[in-house]
């Protein structure tokens, strides 16, 4: 079984005993316990089920390499499916529940998938559920689905918030153990700005646990000594529990810290998402340990032997009462003698290589340790726990020479760098045979703006295994990275690492080597995702031989650990089933991030209604207290109509239209774009941006101009004011502001760069209301302080001056065809002259309007509106604004694009009204047929509807929209499709269908 | 009664009622070994044949598709063995009897974007030659498992594309009328619908309530390898080399007609080239000597980590820029905006990701606490208008298939068949006709991003 030892443990801390619970159980650990050690403690090696097969699984490894042991952590808005107990650190009351078994994790119905395992290799769903063919949807695709899946669906919204931060520094130093602490040194000294980061909430990493020695001291001392020393320097930060997890271009890294995972619901963020801008990048990322493929290697108690030995030491947790270790290499003795000097018994050192030698080799002797050379695992046996291990030769076919009774088996296949965060952006990686791992080829690093390497790495990362190398290579990196800085490395005693006379590891990539297919058929690669030596060998025998082809046919490291430990075994048994070289099969992608990150933190504080940024107009607060119901319009909010008690929204719309254009109606137009135009060549740029002529505006006046993109297309419309010689009001539509201001700078930057003129988009930088309707002079009047007779502010002018004692400055324009101003206030007085235009109008019948009844006074006078008529395939000359096209510019946006052929055709659908038969309003969104079917057996059409409303001034519905060669062909009767079937008949009429002599809008 | 036989029942409830609705139900067919005589011999795919195998570890199993040397020349080379140039190459044979075809990879196929892409199927698009072969592709993938004999999982499980600003429902209105004209099953539904074909939608805001959807009840996902490889195998049968590790570096002609090209492996001559590389159509465009309208952007894309079923369809929020679906492993698909700069690094990058989660925590309150398990982009080949380019070229039997830019997985039966229509008549059929690269200096668009309509 596995316990708790009586005496160590150098992260824990025995004062402080912690309750949780598993699976409803309640069970005792301690702080600085990680889950994981704490489940162990409590001897509950079995914690979960695979993937696929359902199988009993266990905790194999320590940290966030874990493929198993995850479970399902809190409930409610706390739960966090597959969260990882091996990195989840213990808190009093935390819950975790098993995950992926019905009925319980004891007895899963799920495990019938193992008993018929052969009939589920690799891609087996690929070769059958073809028929029938209904049931892919219906039978077998939810019972998959059903049976897939890990942790449990949440069901309630975040209970927690998530922050994010910015950090810029010279250096950042990923990893936390003897070689980054080292790396921080040296570059702390030069007087870099260092950002250290550690994924553990501890410093060190395995050193301390390894037993190493450095200057004479255990390897513990020298990182508190080294900690203390980093701690002291005003340029270095330190962030454990912060996890690099993607490097991208140009020295920009995001890391997670996780600020509050041990301490819920104590208000502080649960995250912070950090995004990092580093000059170089150093990662001291460590190395991970590869299990060994034998039959029966998924069982629970089999580890991986560092990890046996990190629990032993840093939580005082004996995984098994008997450990047999298994190894092809000498660091699997520290295992074995660790557990030793726990006084735990370790039955035998089964070593794959015929000769070992070496320190630990003969310490282990000394222990009176039972060797077995040359020999390897046959067979696990046992169930839901090792219950003994069968040994063999290494170089047989598996025949089993003895069995050793045993709890706990503790396995070593070497180890690999841990080269993601290098991978991320480019870095290439070379094979090291010695150690038989891919390492970071040094020619070939990520490189950065100036072509330079943008990530330097160190120690194990960099396949710098022992201590003493790793020491040394952290401090030649990091003097490396800071040269390149610019910055000078101080000199200064480098520390040194007791050096440990290991003897050379040994490949193995199955065990035994000549095993069966029946064995291999029992060794896993990949633990969580289920996928076998078996199942590698049939994707390469079926020709799915690149190792992406491998990959993606088996799903080998493709699961929630993305092949941390598999990935290397796989490519190995890949590369000896085709014959070939490892490095020649090559890797998979390493692809951000390095372990998984939650979303919340991706998204960090914008969530809810800040989700994006929020627009409000300076009314917005009045709109809110008098029931506006509002639509979004780009980020802003616009009053879409204000419906009084009772009142359906159409109702109010309508009411709005009738009072507007009977008495007096005021909008708030402040979202309306205006963007200032000024310079020397202004009037020259704004001569290409628009289809019309604005340089000869004389200033006072008012012009509506089109603006299109070079294919032609109509993209935006507004009036233009001429402020003065030099400037420029361009009024855009309230969606289009951002993008046209973009477009103006895109073209001022990029190809009119010597053009002498300045763009601001001053927006925001104003109120505005539209004071509309027979009344509107009048209220105008009331507030007094300015001429606006129809003599002194004609149609299509604007004048500054003082209404009501406020600055305005008003337009004679109107989008309604009633008498109309626009009238622009700092936005400061914006919410103040909104009120003082109410209280004045009130005896005048001044009711505010929204966009909705906006939109059917334009339509009732025939005007058309950006993204309704247009949607970027319409040109100006489609909705009859030929007019608004200059003949005599030379070019202009768009005039090259609308000479092509097919637009400068007389074929095209063009802008008419239509007036239904029967008085109704034709649907949203519908075409007119035309007789026949296409080549393609489509119903043709011949035009379409763009605006159709209910029209309460005629009391009827109207319409605008594109008909084939519509103009000529007025009186015509034509049919609109609905969705439903059967057609709407209309007759086409001009699209102007009230007040076509512009007697309203012109007194 | 148990949460699996519930299931079971519903689900035998739904097939009837398809069954009931006459679609084809077929039955497996053991036996026969070969599909075709000439080609690679094919194991015919069953739950047989693997349960034969199981009796013998799997030992029997054959390769899926050989891997010939090049032979000196082919009546036709299709070069990219994307979805899209197996499509091609497919349909040549199936269609036309065509099968002294090569298709030359320079990586490993459908490790282009037909590898890396969000899977999702759909033909509710506006325009009505866009309408057309994307149906095309969709009604093909409703058999393609049994065509292949290979399950390419396709799963019509329904895409919802939701409606949050009044400018979209209007938007998706138009789409669904034009889809009645052109035959395209689709359905504008209310929140009240959207929110019970899935429960897990927050339809009330506060920024962007749902107003309704564009629902399209048969468009869904497939497995994007398997359908490369599906007909990689059915192209092998059928005698086809597909080569991999073999880059096109030039393309010969003669007289104003293509001749043969040249590759990693040494020349290849040939009648008749058809150039299938997405992203890379403007080089091998150059090396056949003419121009495209073709820009190359990375489209981002992630996965969470798997959970238990939770959402059954495919959801799309193009106001607020993401969608979303549940993969059969039971993570979440998601995928968001292209980079905006063009670049070949096929990376992802973080600003588009942060910018869709935010959008989908919103719409999806409880992803909050799932991880982001892989990010990934890919190059999409963007055209001016959107739509895809099939085409003749300047140069004579040398044919393009190209610009599906970021909605091309679901195309790829339809566009293989149209494409081969065009390689073996030499003329385009009705669906290929309005997809020629002239149109761009005609200005004659089919442009799909005009209603509120993204193109995934
Ligand atoms: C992140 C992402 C998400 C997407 N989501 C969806 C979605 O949900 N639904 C959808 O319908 N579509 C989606 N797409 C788009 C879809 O993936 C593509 O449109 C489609 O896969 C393109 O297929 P293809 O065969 O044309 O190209 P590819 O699959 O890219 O194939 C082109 C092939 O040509 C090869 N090649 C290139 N140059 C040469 C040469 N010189 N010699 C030989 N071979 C060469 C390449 O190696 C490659 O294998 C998405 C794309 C991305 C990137």
């Amino acid at each position: 079984m596995s316990t708790r030892l009586s005496k160590g443990g150098r992260l824990i801390d025995r004062s402080a005993a912690l309750e949780f619970s598993f699976n409803g159980k309640r069970l005792k650990g301690y702080r600085g316990d990680t889950l994981a050690a704490a489940l162990l403690a409590n001897d509950q090696m079995l914690v979960g089920r695979s993937f696929k097969y359902h199988r009993p699984r266990g905790i194999v490894a320590a940290g966030p390499e874990e493929p198993n042991a995850l479970v399902n952590l809190g409930s409610g808005g706390r739960l966090e499916p597959n969260q990882r107990t091996t990195v989840t650190e213990l808190f009093d009351g935390l819950e975790a529940a098993s995950q992926n078994h019905w009925p319980s994790l004891e007895f899963d119905v799920g495990v019938v998938n193992n008993y018929v395992s052969r009939f589920l290799p690799a891609g087996f769903y690929y070769k059958t559920f073809i028929h029938p063919r209904p049931f892919w949807k219906h039978v077998f695709e939810p019972i998959i689905r059903q049976s897939a899946g890990l942790g449990s669906a949440p069901k309630d919204r975040d209970a927690d918030r998530y922050e994010q931060a910015y950090a810029f520094c010279d250096l950042l130093v990923v990893g936390g153990g003897i070689a980054g602490l080292q790396a921080a040194l040296v570059a702390g000294r030069a007087g870099a700005r260092v950002l250290l980061l550690e994924q553990a909430a501890h410093w060190g990493g395995r050193a301390p646990v390894d037993g190493d020695v450095i200057d004479g001291k255990p390897a513990g001392d020298w990182v508190d000594a080294a900690v203390a020393a980093l701690e002291g320097m005003e340029n270095v930060t330190l962030r454990a529990r912060c996890m690099a997890a993607g490097v991208y271009d140009h020295g920009y890294v995001l890391a997670d810290e996780k600020v509050a995972d041990h301490t819920p619901g104590d208000g502080r963020p649960k995250h912070r998402l950090w995004r990092i801008r580093a000059g170089k990048i150093l990662t001291a990322t460590g190395a991970i340990e590869r299990p060994l493929s034998f039959a029966g290697n998924d069982i629970p108690g089999v580890m991986l032997a560092a990890s046996v030995r990190d629990y032993v030491v840093n939580w005082a947790v004996s995984p098994g009462d008997r450990t047999v270790v298994v190894t092809n290499n000498d660091d699997g003795y520290r295992t074995a003698i660790a557990l030793r000097e726990a006084g735990l018994a370790v039955p035998a050192i089964v070593d794959a290589r015929a000769n070992p030698a070496g320190d630990l080799v003969a310490k282990a002797r000394s222990l009176g340790l039972r060797i077995e050379a040359g020999r390897g695992i046959a067979k696990v046996k046992g169930g839901k726990r090792v219950t003994s291990v069968a040994i063999c030769l290494q170089a047989g076919e598996g025949a089993v020479i003895d069995e050793i009774a045993c709890d706990a088996v503790a396995m070593s296949g070497g180890w690999s760098p841990v080269v993601h965060l290098w991978s991320h952006c480019g870095g290439k990686l070379t094979w090291d045979t010695a150690n038989a791992c891919f390492r970071p080829d040094p020619a070939r690093p990520p490189l950065n703006h100036d072509g330079g390497a943008m990530v330097h790495v160190a120690g194990a990362a960099n396949g710098a295994m022992k201590a003493a190398e790793a020491l040394l290579d952290a401090t030649a990196a990091a003097e490396a990275a800071v040269t390149a800085l610019g910055m000078k490395p101080k000199k200064a005693k480098a520390p040194v690492a007791e050096a440990v006379a290991e003897g050379p590891m040994e490949a193995v990539w199955i065990m035994p080597q000549g095993a069966s297919a029946e064995l291999k058929a029992k060794m896993w690669l990949d633990y969580q995702n289920d996928v076998k030596v078996s199942d590698v060998q049939l994707a390469a025998r079926e020709g799915y031989e690149s190792v992406e082809h491998t990959k993606r046919y088996t799903t080998l490291g493709m699961a929630t650990d993305q092949g941390k430990l598999s990935n290397i075994n796989g490519l190995a048994v890949l590369a000896q089933a085709l014959n070939e070289d490892i490095p020649q099969v090559g890797t998979t992608t390493f692809r951000p991030p390095y372990t998984p990150v939650t979303l919340g933190a991706l998204a960090g504080e914008a969530r809810g209604e800040i989700f994006q940024p929020l627009r409000r107009t300076p009314m917005h607060e009045w709109h809110e207290r008098n029931g506006a119901y509002f639509e979004p319009v780009g980020l802003w909010r616009r009053p879409y109509c204000f419906p009084r008690a009772g009142e359906t929204h159409e109702q109010a719309v309508h009411r709005e239209v009738t009072n507007t254009r009977e008495r007096l109606g005021l909008l708030d137009a402040s979202t309306l774009g205006k963007i200032i135009v000024k310079g020397p060549d202004a009037g020259k740029f704004l001569d290409m941006l628009y289809t019309g002529v604005m340089s000869t505006l004389p200033v006072g006046k008012c012009r509506y101009g089109l603006m299109c993109n070079e294919q032609g297309f109509l993209s935006d419309d507004g009036v233009v004011a001429r402020i003065d010689e030099e400037t420029w009001l361009c009024h855009t539509t309230s969606g289009g502001a951002d993008r046209i201001h973009g477009w103006m700078e895109d073209w001022l930057q990029c190809e009119w760069w010597d053009w002498q003129v300045y763009t601001a988009n001053v927006t925001e930088q104003y109120a505005q209301v539209a004071v509309v309707g027979p009344n509107a002079r009048k209220l105008l009047e009331k507030m007094g302080g300015m001429d606006v007779s129809k003599e002194a502010l004609p149609f299509m002018q604007w004048a500054d001056g003082r209404l009501g004692g406020f600055p305005v400055r008003v337009y004679r324009i109107s989008f309604s065809g009633e008498l109309s101003y626009e009238i622009a206030v700092p936005a400061s007085h914006g919410a103040a002259f909104w009120a003082a235009l109410h209280a004045a109008g009130a005896e005048l019948g001044a009711m505010p309007y929204g966009t909705e009844a906006l939109h059917v006074m334009r339509a009732e006078k025939g005007f058309i509106m950006i993204g309704d008529e247009t949607d970027g395939t319409v040109i100006p000359q489609d909705l009859g604004l030929d007019w608004a096209i200059s003949k005599k510019k030379e070019d202009f946006l768009g005039k090259r694009g609308q000479q092509r052929t097919f637009l400068a055709s007389a074929d095209r659908w063009k802008l008419v009204g239509f007036e239904t038969l029967d008085g109704s309003v034709i649907p949203d969104g519908s075409y007119i047929v035309a007789p026949g079917v296409n080549a393609n057996g489509q119903g043709k059409t011949q035009g379409r509807v763009t605006s159709t409303y209910y029209s309460p001034t005629l009391k009827r519905g109207i319409a605008m929209g594109l008909l084939h060669r519509g103009p000529e062909r007025m009186g015509e009767v034509v049919e609109f499709n609905t969705v439903k079937g059967g057609t709407v008949k209309a007759r086409v009429v001009n699209q102007v269908f009230f007040d076509k002599d512009g007697e309203k809008q012109n007194v | 009664m148990s949460h699996f036989s519930r299931l079971w029942r519903w689900q035998v409830g739904n097939f009837r009622r398809e069954a009931a609705e006459g679609r084809e139900v077929g039955t497996d067919a053991p036996g026969r070994d070969a599909l075709r005589d000439g080609g690679h011999a094919m194991k015919r795919y069953s739950v047989f044949a693997i349960a034969r195998e199981a009796l013998r570890h799997h030992a029997g199993w054959e390769r899926a598709w050989a891997s010939p040397q090049p032979k000196a020349s082919y009546d036709a080379i299709i070069v990219g063995a994307g979805g899209h140039g197996l499509a091609t190459a497919y349909y040549l044979g199936k269609n036309y009897g065509i099968t002294n075809v090569a298709i030359l990879e320079k990586g490993w196929l459908g490790g282009g974007n037909t590898g890396r892409n969000t899977t999702i199927i759909r033909s509710n698009y506006l325009q009505d030659s866009s309408a057309a072969i994307y149906e095309k592709a969709r009604s093909l993938y409703e058999t393609l498992s049994q065509d292949l004999n290979y399950n390419v999982m396709f799963s019509p499980r329904g895409v919802m594309m939701l409606a949050q600003t009044h400018h979209e429902v209007r938007g998706y209105l138009r789409t669904a009328h034009a889809n009645k004209l052109q035959g395209v099953e689709t359905e504008f539904i209310t929140p009240q619908r959207v929110k019970e074909l899935c429960p897990i939608l927050n339809i009330d805001g506060p920024r962007y309530p749902v107003l309704g959807a564009l629902w399209q009840a048969r468009g869904g996902t497939g497995r994007h390898d398997a359908v490369a490889w599906g007909y990689a195998r059915a192209c092998s049968a059928m005698g086809m080399d597909i080569i991999q590790q073999c880059e096109v570096t030039g393309v010969r002609s003669e007289g104003g007609k293509v001749v043969g090209v040249d590759t990693t492996k040494g020349y290849i001559g040939t009648k008749k080239l058809g150039i299938v590389v997405a992203g890379h159509s403007g080089q091998l465009a150059e090396m056949a000597g003419f121009r495209l309208p073709i820009e190359a952007v990375a489209l981002q894309a992630l996965v969470s980590e798997p959970i238990k079923p939770c959402m059954d369809i495919v959801v799309m929020a193009n106001t607020v820029h993401g969608y979303m679906s549940q993969s059969d492993k039971g993570e979440m698909v998601i995928g968001g905006g292209t980079d905006g700069f063009n670049n070949y690094t096929q990376r992802g990058s973080f600003h588009h990701i942060e910018e869709t989660l935010r959008a989908l925590i919103e719409t999806f309150p409880i992803i909050s606490r799932l991880k982001m398990l892989r990010q990934w982009g890919g190059i999409v080949d963007m055209t001016g208008d959107r739509s895809p380019i099939i085409s003749k070229t300047p140069l004579g039997n040398c044919f393009i298939n190209c610009g599906w830019g970021t909605g091309g997985f679901k195309a790829i039966p339809g566009s293989g068949w149209a494409m081969a229509e065009l390689m073996a008549k030499g003329e385009p059929g009705p669906l290929a006709a309005e997809f020629d690269m002239w149109r761009f200096k005609e200005g004659r668009f089919i442009d799909e991003s005009v209603a509120a309509g993204v193109a995934h």
